[in-house]
């Protein structure tokens, strides 16, 4: 169950937008197998009646008014930009003709 | 052997000092710590990017502030800054390949406080890739080396900052710390590293690892330096929505009143810190610097902190699930690395990253996206999330019966380049001593308290409640003036 085999390390890949050679994918597999096996402690835990904490601190969302503010210059947003055209990031296409 | 500058020459507030009274010029201060890091730094490695013209620029901008009457702790002082934090007119790479050529076109909130309180910046500094490590050898350009032995690590992720005021080539610097990033370093460094409470230091411009967890912090040679780096860059930024909106305090002013405050002073000592696995080294002189403390009047309190062993496993699961989610915004789109002729969207974003991150970034996105993938969420993350519940609630016990807690930072002393590289879980236990406090949200600092026989420093962490800084620094600096460690330089 928390083995990580060199399949379940390919649907993860997938999720995560990373590819692996075969060796990489088993070297992964091996690694985080281990690493996992750690993390399972926590299954020794009764946390029945816990409530999670996602942060620390109580913190509440924090508003403001809808009102325009300074921005960023459209240059300097586009100043690292692997590729542009008309004042917008050019990427490869989204959606494919079928 | 080079005869390096001492903290007692070189600490900011020296350095303020001789500034004020004219003795130096920041401009002169400015091209003494270039030449230094020009000779020296190839030896260690603290830098990824030295910036001369801007900061001299700086440098003659502080000198002329100065001539106009204006003053200021900070003013014409030569700091650094850890590379995940944007700087503008500097690369910010986050030591990784894939923002190998990003340049941000803004400064982060703490980076203008610093600039506005004159500080002269003279580069970006080595860290372990996307703050992902615990010994600067996960930069995807150099690893850092320690001052103190070149074959040893500096610690990490911030082995850089850590390292460069250790080999003094600048007055201070600003690091972060999501698991110990910016402590076990200055422990390993035998420098002053301290992480704030979580939300007293904005994190807008800081690339973003784990956002419950992640905290920017300075390391300075001595406790006054890093309270005075703490009044510059403390206080509610509204352009970070974690920010704490309460009333900033002043750090540096209240060290003014640390005489005597050992006496009755409730000092808890958790067993759980206190186990084999430590070396005898580090445990005898953490031991020892307890002991002084009693001796100055504290009450020493044994209490327990009963999840430390499961603070690993927590960190690893909630560190790697945010950092999942944070790095997902690598993907060749708009800034950094992409892929050459990548034919559609999805294989530019896989090559893009495939191609850009390491190994110890992609292993742990892959473990931040199982955590939160479907069937595993419940058992996994939100499991962390509950275990995190009890480890706050370990401290909150522990401060009902102590005012402030005393622990080793780091199990051992520096370990040699290379040591841990092959099991990344060993590496990743050597943060039992330090990881607990972030998931809790509260201050610690590493401060130096002794050297092991072959001269390697061991840094003493002392944790505090919430929001008491002033408490954490009157102590730590109590402490560091009672003894000399805070005055040794190494001799690379």
């Amino acid at each position: 169950m928390s083995e990580f085999t060199r399949e379940q390390v390919r649907k993860v890949a997938t999720l995560s937008r990373l590819a692996f050679t075969d060796e990489e994918a088993d070297a992964f597999a091996e690694q985080l197998s281990r690493i996992l096996v750690h993390v399972e402690k926590l299954g020794e835990l009764n946390t029945d009646g816990i409530e999670p904490s996602p942060h620390a601190l109580v913190l509440t969302n924090v508003l403001r008014e809808d009102e325009r503010r300074p921005s960023l210059a459209r240059e300097a947003v586009l100043m690292n930009a692997p590729e542009q055209e008309a004042g917008c990031f050019k990427v490869p296409p989204i959606i494919q003709e079928s | 052997m080079a005869n390096h500058p001492t903290p007692e020459q070189t600490s900011i507030a020296r350095l303020s000092d001789a500034l004020s009274k004219n003795k130096a010029s920041s401009r002169e201060l400015t091209e003494s710590y270039l030449s230094r890091i020009q000779s020296l730094d190839s030896r260690i490695g603290a830098f990824l990017h030295v910036a001369p013209e801007l900061a001299l620029a700086q440098a003659d901008s502080a000198d002329a502030a100065r001539r106009e009457g204006k003053n200021g702790p900070l003013l014409g002082v030569p700091i650094a800054i850890k590379d995940n934090m944007c700087v503008e007119g500097m690369p910010t790479t986050c030591g990784s390949r894939i923002l190998e050529n990003f340049n941000p076109p803004y400064d982060a909130t703490v980076i203008a406080r610093l600039k506005a309180a004159g500080a002269v910046i003279l580069g970006k500094l080595n860290m372990d890739e996307f703050a992902m490590g615990s010994s600067c050898e996960h930069s995807a350009f150099h690893p850092t080396s320690n001052p103190w032995d070149l074959e040893r690590i500096p610690g990490g992720s911030s082995g850089g900052s850590a390292a460069a005021v250790a080999a003094r080539l600048c007055a201070a610097t600003l690091g972060s710390d999501t698991g110990g990033s910016i402590r076990q370093p200055a422990a390993l460094c035998g420098v002053v590293g301290l992480k704030p409470t979580y939300g007293l230091v904005s994190r807008y411009g800081l690339v973003a690892f784990a956002s419950s967890l992640d905290q920017i912090g300075p390391f300075t040679a001595t406790v006054e330096d890093a309270a005075i780096m703490l009044d510059a860059i403390a206080g509610h930024d509204p352009l970070d929505s974690t920010s704490a909106p309460i009333e900033k305090l002043r750090y540096a002013e209240s060290l003014k009143h640390s005489d005597g405050i050992f006496k009755g002073l409730r000092v808890g000592l958790p067993k759980e810190y206190f186990i084999a696995g430590t070396s005898p080294e580090v445990d005898a002189a953490v031991k020892a610097a307890i002991a002084s403390m009693e001796a100055a009047g504290a009450e020493l309190v044994e209490i327990s902190l009963p999840h430390t062993d499961y603070g690993v496993a927590t960190y690893y699961v909630v560190a790697t699930a945010e950092a999942s989610s944070n790095l997902a915004r690598y993907d060749g789109a708009q800034y950094g690395h992409r892929a050459k002729d990548a034919k559609n969207i999805i294989e530019m974003y896989t090559r893009t990253r495939t191609e850009g991150f390491g190994a110890e970034v992609k292993r742990r996105i892959m473990l931040g996206t199982y955590a939160l993938s479907a069937g595993f969420y419940d058992a996994y993350y939100l499991k962390a999330l509950k275990v995190r519940t009890l480890i706050m609630r370990d401290f909150e016990n522990a401060f009902r019966q102590c005012d402030i807690i005393a622990t080793p930072t780091s199990p051992t002393a520096a370990f040699k380049r290379g040591e841990k590289m092959n099991d990344p879980l060993q590496m990743y236990l050597s943060d039992i001593f330090t990881i607990s406090c972030n998931l809790a949200g509260i201050p610690g600092i590493s401060l130096p308290c002794g050297f092991t026989e072959g001269g390697l420093p061991i840094g003493l962490q002392l944790l505090a409640p919430a929001f008491q800084e002033t408490k954490l620094l009157q102590t730590a600096h109590a402490y560091e003036q009672s003894q000399e460690w805070w005055k040794r330089t190494p001799n690379f």
